[in-house]
């Protein structure tokens, strides 16, 4: 562990962790509505934003912020009021963003080092403001998703009855879609744009194969989250890796083993039942209502 | 209690410029339980839909409890219950989340889950006969099951006004039990039913009046019509001559 006494790896090893605490926490509303692979087309549209930044001499990732929410507030509209051509409509933004973020980083004065520090991630060049950014906004969005958990779990899991009860669909679809962005943004850093969907969705795909409820999948996959993250850096710096693949494989790994793991413990219970014409309901596991 | 709790009048709903419903008006006073019955494709749940805002009107207009639909922000005062549990997505939910839900009208959107929403959610459960699959995901319930869940969720929002759309379509005989079970108490403590049915099975002894959906029209309002041949009944009122052309075994409830 010799190595985290150097800052730039305590840098990283928080900023991971902040982000692997964050992005499950968003992912699983977008798991929920089978949209598992936005964040991989916002972070396309990111890139034209970190391109647009380099160019003008802003912070890419400020920029990159506001490509990304425009990008995901375009998206949520289209799915909105969208049809048949929904997600032509979609591919063209993806492409679009990706090829328009290429084009303007090789405008840039910057090195193609930095276009590849975009997209799969730089975190030991996480600097303290970086850091600040990410710890202030990954904050935000854990704070907004834990306490609009209810409402938004609700729009997500059946929209229709969230407007006959009266709730901020739109609103809190807006909500969602500048979320993504937001965990877009700040996870770039880590994992960069083409492995992002793996750190908002794996530990959702994880945590759900063991949970019952989605409350309790919510936990587990921040806690999953925080793991891989954790691990992920921990593994780059020993071995010497590129933290953001890292830190994927990690959620991977995790993702294989709980799968091996859960479908050993069914196997075992099947046997362990008496009857094997009982019907499929296991009651020992009842989980502790949630209200 | 002779409010209206519901009033449709002269609406006009299309899709894609093919109209679904003419021209049709319909009031519900409090106190009643109304079915809205027709064939598959009549518009019968275009209409209930229409009355909730879920599909826009092309003309006339829909009041929720004397005010405006558009206007309408009461909606603790509706429980809404849809064909069936939607997609629903991937990662999983428990029962009790799910019921969670219907407080939501009640509490907004900000304020935490207290004790009287998680007392209103297990009160609820139980009148469906769901109490004890509360903590299980709904994955595992049952298709009448999930249904009996979609009903606690209206009911645990204390609604005055009950809307829902085929609840019954491909329910087990228990869950139907169950369901007419739920519904007799929420009427008799003074609730409203709209709902929207193919056969009304044990439900019909609650119906106090039936509306009859065709070809985007009203074709019958008033008592419930007996099972299909029994027409010539002096009750049944004929308000459209294509009544007769319902298909057989319609109303073959009971």
């Amino acid at each position: 562990m010799d190595l985290f006494q150097y800052d730039f790896m305590l840098r990283a090893l928080v900023g991971a962790l902040v982000i692997g605490l964050a992005a499950p926490a968003l992912g699983i509303y977008l798991v929920q509505r089978r949209l598992a692979l936005i964040g991989d087309g916002i972070g396309h549209v990111a890139l034209t934003g970190v391109g647009a930044g380099l160019l003008l001499n802003r912070s890419p990732v400020l920029v990159a912020v506001l490509a990304a929410t425009l990008g995901a507030v375009v998206i949520e509209l289209v799915r909105a009021y969208g049809r048949t051509s929904g997600d032509l409509a979609l591919a063209l933004l993806f492409y679009g963003g990706i090829a328009g973020g290429v084009m303007l980083v090789g405008l840039s004065d910057a090195s193609s080092g930095s276009l590849n520090a975009y997209l799969f991630g730089s975190l030991t060049t996480t600097s303290p403001a970086d850091l600040v950014t990410i710890g202030v906004l990954g904050a935000v969005l854990l704070v907004t998703m834990l306490v609009l958990r209810p409402a938004l779990f609700a729009v997500c899991h059946d929209e229709e009855y969230a407007r006959v009860s009266g709730l901020p669909v739109r609103a809190l679809n807006l909500l969602v879609a500048v979320g993504t962005a937001v965990t877009v943004t700040i996870a770039m850093r880590a994992v960069g744009v083409l492995l992002i969907s793996a750190l908002m969705v794996v530990p959702v795909a994880t945590a759900q194969q063991v949970t019952r409820g989605f409350r309790s999948t919510m936990t587990a996959a921040m806690a999953l989250g925080l793991f891989a993250a954790g691990a992920g850096v921990w593994v780059a710096a020993t071995a010497d890796t590129a933290p953001g693949a890292s830190v994927v494989l990690v959620a991977i790994g995790s993702f294989l083993a709980v799968t091996v793991l859960a479908a050993g413990g069914r196997a075992l219970r099947r046997r362990g039942r008496p009857a094997p014409g009982a019907p499929a309901v296991e009651p020992a596991e009842h989980e502790v209502l949630l209200g | 209690m002779t409010s209206p709790v519901i009033e449709i009048a002269h609406a006009t709903v299309g899709y894609d410029g093919r109209p679904v419903l003419r021209d049709v008006s319909l009031t519900l006073t409090a106190g009643e339980v109304v079915a809205v019955l027709g064939a598959n494709g009549s518009g019968k749940s275009t209409l209930v839909r229409a009355a909730l805002g879920l599909v826009p009107l092309g003309a006339g207009s829909v009041a929720l409890f004397g005010t405006p639909q558009r206007r309408f922000r009461q909606w603790h005062r509706v429980g809404y219950v849809p064909q069936r549990l939607g997609a629903g997505g991937g990662v999983p939910a428990t029962v009790a989340e799910v019921v969670a839900a219907g407080r939501l009208a009640r509490r907004g959107v900000l304020r935490p889950a207290g004790r009287a929403d998680r007392a209103a959610v297990t009160e609820a459960l139980r009148a469906v006969g769901l109490a004890d699959r509360a903590g299980d995901p709904v994955a595992t319930l049952s298709g009448g099951q999930q249904q009996r869940a979609l009903i606690a969720r209206a009911l645990a929002g204390g609604p005055e006004l009950l809307v829902l759309d085929e609840p019954t379509a491909g329910v087990d005989a228990a869950s139907q039990e169950a369901f007419a079970g739920a519904l007799r108490a929420f009427r008799d403590g003074g609730g409203t039913v709209l709902l929207v049915a193919h056969e009304l099975g044990p439900l019909r002894p609650l119906i106090s009046r039936a509306v009859v959906v065709h070809q985007g029209g009203i074709a019958h309002d008033g008592a419930v019509p007996e099972p299909a041949g029994h027409h010539a009944d002096p009750d049944h009122e004929h308000v459209h001559p294509h009544c007769d052309e319902e298909p057989d075994g319609l109303w073959t409830g009971i």
